[in-house]
């Protein structure tokens, strides 16, 4: 650390937010500064791919696949998109890579900056809101092909339920009701959700039917991984409850993949839903 | 026209330490005390939620006596400090003597200008490691000056009866209940007349290394503190001995509504 005094903007009352407080004094170390020059072609960067989350009574689980892509190229095969944001929520990320885990990053920062500031937590809506205006300063990236599309989940201590939040590039901000999914397979793993959603999930059966949902998005979309069986690479699970964030360990997921891998093994599509 | 008087640089800086060290020891003192699993914090603190201990980062804690205006400003320069520190390097990379440092360089510079008036606070800084011998305790006073505190330490008003009772009742790999006792007992013995501290004016917190969160702070709430200590009561607030109420305290008008904390609120 530095061996001079404390500058006095760190002194001067002033906002509890760590990003306006960065905006000021090292702007560039904001995700998405500086914007490039809107001429430019759009840049080549490994993306993410599928996440889905989905509520079960008392709180919300959020899965994501473990695989980034460069175009055609699987650039990584063990990325990991499902953070804790704070204590009491969750974060998932599609898009550019790179500029994801860095906004990922600041808004951990952001939340954990102004509970100690202000001594309280934020609202399960401030923390929504205070993302979407993360993802707004993204905008110029956006353009470039360079866009940030997280998937926002937590366990609202107010009406003591999971609850979702989805957004557009634009920072705008959407909540979801009982479960959705972001990303390139994610209209796949919607449809899978659709039919195997249902109110009174446990939450080891909801933990089952995110997993499933990748995997139908994995059928379906070259993008997204599904359970890598060889390497043992599994989707990222958390849950997020009145205890606070939990990934599950590797081997809970494993499980669960080995018993869908073995369902599938007699019926490739999955569980077949009741016609009516 | 006036001609200045002309005061020696001594005289100056005896002034201005006499100023300051009157402000802090109208304050209540606060402990540290080192025990088996990482560093307690214990405070006398009328006010539920204008703190005299904060988290600074994950393994950073921060208590002050003295003027809560300038060590509140100094706590938030803190976390603005340690946060960007480990926003733009790694949260290993904030550390104790980096934090202790730049307080203690704002803190001299503060009081050896002749422009500001000195801050009238101290400063604990203390940071816990993985092993016990590793945990790092920093007290800095009002004019800079940083000292190393070795397993436990007190400062405010009467610091030197509470260090005294603590040097003498001290032990090694003290647990986390006895450690407690030990330093309200220690805040307790901080006049010749012995009060009894009940736990609804304790602030308590501890920087826990067996917290399996990164984040190693934790405030001991009051329902745990009022189980242990009791309650105040109207004879309590009467008893001979007893100063009065902190003027710190209640002259501050920002109110940081810090009644939960959920990083910390389980026990």
């Amino acid at each position: 650390m530095s061996h001079s005094r404390l500058p006095s903007a760190f002194l001067a009352p002033g906002s509890s937010s760590f990003a306006d407080f960065l905006g000021q004094q090292a702007p560039g170390l904001l995700p998405g500064r500086p914007a490039l020059a809107p001429s430019l072609p759009p840049v080549e960067a490994p993306h993410g791919t599928t996440i889905v989350a989905a509520t079960f009574n008392g709180g919300v689980v959020m899965a994501g696949d473990r695989r980034a892509t460069m175009g055609n190229i699987i650039a990584q095969r063990d990325i990991e998109k499902v953070f804790p944001s704070d204590e009491f929520s969750c974060v998932g990320i599609a898009g550019a890579a790179g500029l994801s885990v860095e906004l990922v990053r600041l808004f951990q920062t952001e939340l954990e900056h102004y509970e100690k500031i202000e001594g309280t937590t934020l609202s399960l809506d401030g923390k929504a809101n205070r993302l979407s205006g993360l993802i707004r300063g993204n905008l110029a990236m956006a353009m470039q092909g360079l866009a940030v599309v997280p998937l926002f989940a937590g366990f609202d201590p107010d009406t003591h339920a999971g609850r979702i939040f989805s957004y557009d590039v634009t920072g705008g901000r959407y909540e979801e009701h009982s479960f959705y999914s972001v990303g390139s397979g994610s209209l796949f793993a919607r449809g899978s959700l659709k039919k195997l959603y249902r109110d009174d999930l446990t939450p080891e059966d909801s933990v089952t039917v995110v997993v499933q949902a990748l995997y139908d998005a994995a059928d379906d979309d070259s993008a997204t991984g599904g359970p890598d069986m060889m390497r043992r690479i599994f989707p990222v699970v958390a849950m997020v409850t009145s205890a606070g964030f939990a990934r599950l360990p590797d081997d809970d997921v494993a499980a669960v993949a080995d018993r869908i891998m073995s369902a599938r093994m007699q019926r490739p599509d999955g569980p077949a839903a009741p016609l009516t | 026209m006036s001609m200045p008087f002309y005061v020696s640089p001594e005289q100056q800086m005896k002034d201005r330490a006499d100023f300051a060290r009157k402000g802090i020891g109208r304050g209540r003192s606060v402990v540290v005390v080192q025990y088996a699993d990482g560093l307690l914090f214990v405070a006398e603190n009328q006010s539920p939620s204008l703190h005299k201990i904060s988290e600074i980062y994950d393994r950073l804690a921060f208590a002050a006596v003295g003027r809560y205006n300038e060590f509140e400003n100094l706590r938030i320069a803190g976390v603005r400090l340690a946060d960007m520190r480990g926003y733009s390097y790694d949260r290993r990379d904030v550390t104790g003597r980096g934090l202790a440092n730049a307080y203690a360089q704002t803190l001299g510079a503060i009081f050896s200008s002749g422009g500001e008036k000195p801050y009238e606070v101290e400063l604990f800084v203390a940071e816990v490691a993985d092993r016990v011998e590793d945990d790092q305790i920093y007290r800095l006073t009002y004019d800079g000056s940083v000292a190393d505190a070795q397993r436990y330490a007190a400062m405010g008003g009467s610091s030197d009866q509470v260090a005294e009772h603590l040097a003498s009742h001290y032990e090694e790999g003290l647990d986390l209940d006895s450690a407690l006792h030990l330093a309200v007992e220690a805040l307790e013995n901080d006049s010749t007349a012995t009060r009894t501290l009940a736990g609804d004016r304790l602030e308590v917190a501890v920087l826990d290394r067996t917290r399996p969160q990164p984040r190693k702070f934790r405030r001991i709430g009051q329902p745990v503190l009022t189980t242990m200590f009791g309650r105040s009561t109207a004879t309590d607030e009467a008893a001979p001995g007893v100063p009065p109420p902190e003027s710190d305290d209640t002259a501050a008008t920002t109110d940081t509504a810090a009644t939960t904390d959920t990083a910390s609120t389980t026990d």
